[in-house]
């Protein structure tokens, strides 16, 4: 089956964040299609690069963007939630001249048209948030 | 995006958003509008349902410029002239609120949790915040 997933939350904060995560893995585990993974609202807090957790504990953002990667998952940033948030891919830090970037490279950084588009095309669209 | 994939589904979809959340104590109202009307510009089918605390954005007098937000409800006035002409206020929570139809914006249809039900089934995708 052809899912995608909109992830609302910051990680560490709720645990839906997480949970989103692992029902990622399990659907390409279980060789489920993941179409488009969507962060919106506070949820695009889980694809910045500038994060530093304890040694003890789980970076969720790297597993995020090392899930991405490996499985070249199509994973989408909100533009207008990333932007407020500071989350920036390099085309919109050069743009509004800020010295860094601050999302993984795995994600693109889009408009809510990606959102619509994943429920045009997938089977499931399952909200986290 | 190749026509093969697009027409796996149908081009437009019934998209139900079921929205549930005070409008300025949480960003939920404003991501839940959003995704309604970024749906209606790409023409899909919307229904909008206001359930739960989710009523209070409906109601008429908000200022929102009071706390320096926009007025969620300036916002849900508008949404006829996105097409979007299915908007439902449920019938349960306004009574729990004491809160009458004659306080709301004009143009929103009430509904009980059985129409809700079928509106859920009925509906393609069903988004819920």
């Amino acid at each position: 089956m052809k899912f995608s997933i909109v992830i609302y939350t910051a990680p560490y904060s709720s645990e839906s964040a997480a949970t989103a995560l692992r029902f990622a893995k399990s659907l390409i585990q279980q060789n489920h299609e993941l179409y488009r993974v969507f962060f919106f609202g506070d949820g695009v807090h889980n694809a910045s690069k500038l994060t530093i957790v304890a040694q003890d504990e789980i970076n969720l953002q790297h597993q995020w963007h090392e899930l991405i990667e490996e499985h070249d998952i199509d994973s989408v940033i909100c533009v207008s939630s990333a932007l407020r948030r500071g989350i920036l891919d390099r085309t919109e830090a050069e743009r509004h001249e800020l010295d860094t970037a601050s999302a993984h490279d795995s994600s693109e950084v889009a408009g809510l048209g990606q959102l619509v588009d994943a429920a045009m095309h997938s089977d499931r669209v399952v909200n986290f948030g | 995006m190749t026509d093969k994939i697009k027409t796996a589904r149908p081009v437009k979809l019934g998209i139900t958003f079921i929205s549930r959340s005070a409008p300025y104590g949480h960003n939920r109202a404003n991501l839940c509008l959003d995704m309604a009307l970024a749906s209606a510009v790409f023409e899909q089918d919307v229904s909008y349902v206001f359930l739960d605390d989710g009523i209070y954005q409906l109601l008429k007098g908000q200022n929102g410029g009071a706390i320096q937000s926009k007025t969620l409800g300036n916002a849900l006035e508008t949404l006829a002239l996105y097409g979007i002409e299915d908007v439902y206020a449920d019938q349960q929570s306004l009574r729990a609120r004491s809160i009458d139809i004659a306080d709301l914006l004009p143009g929103i249809q009430l509904i009980d949790h059985g129409d809700i039900s079928k509106l859920i089934e009925g509906s393609d995708t069903v988004f819920n915040l």
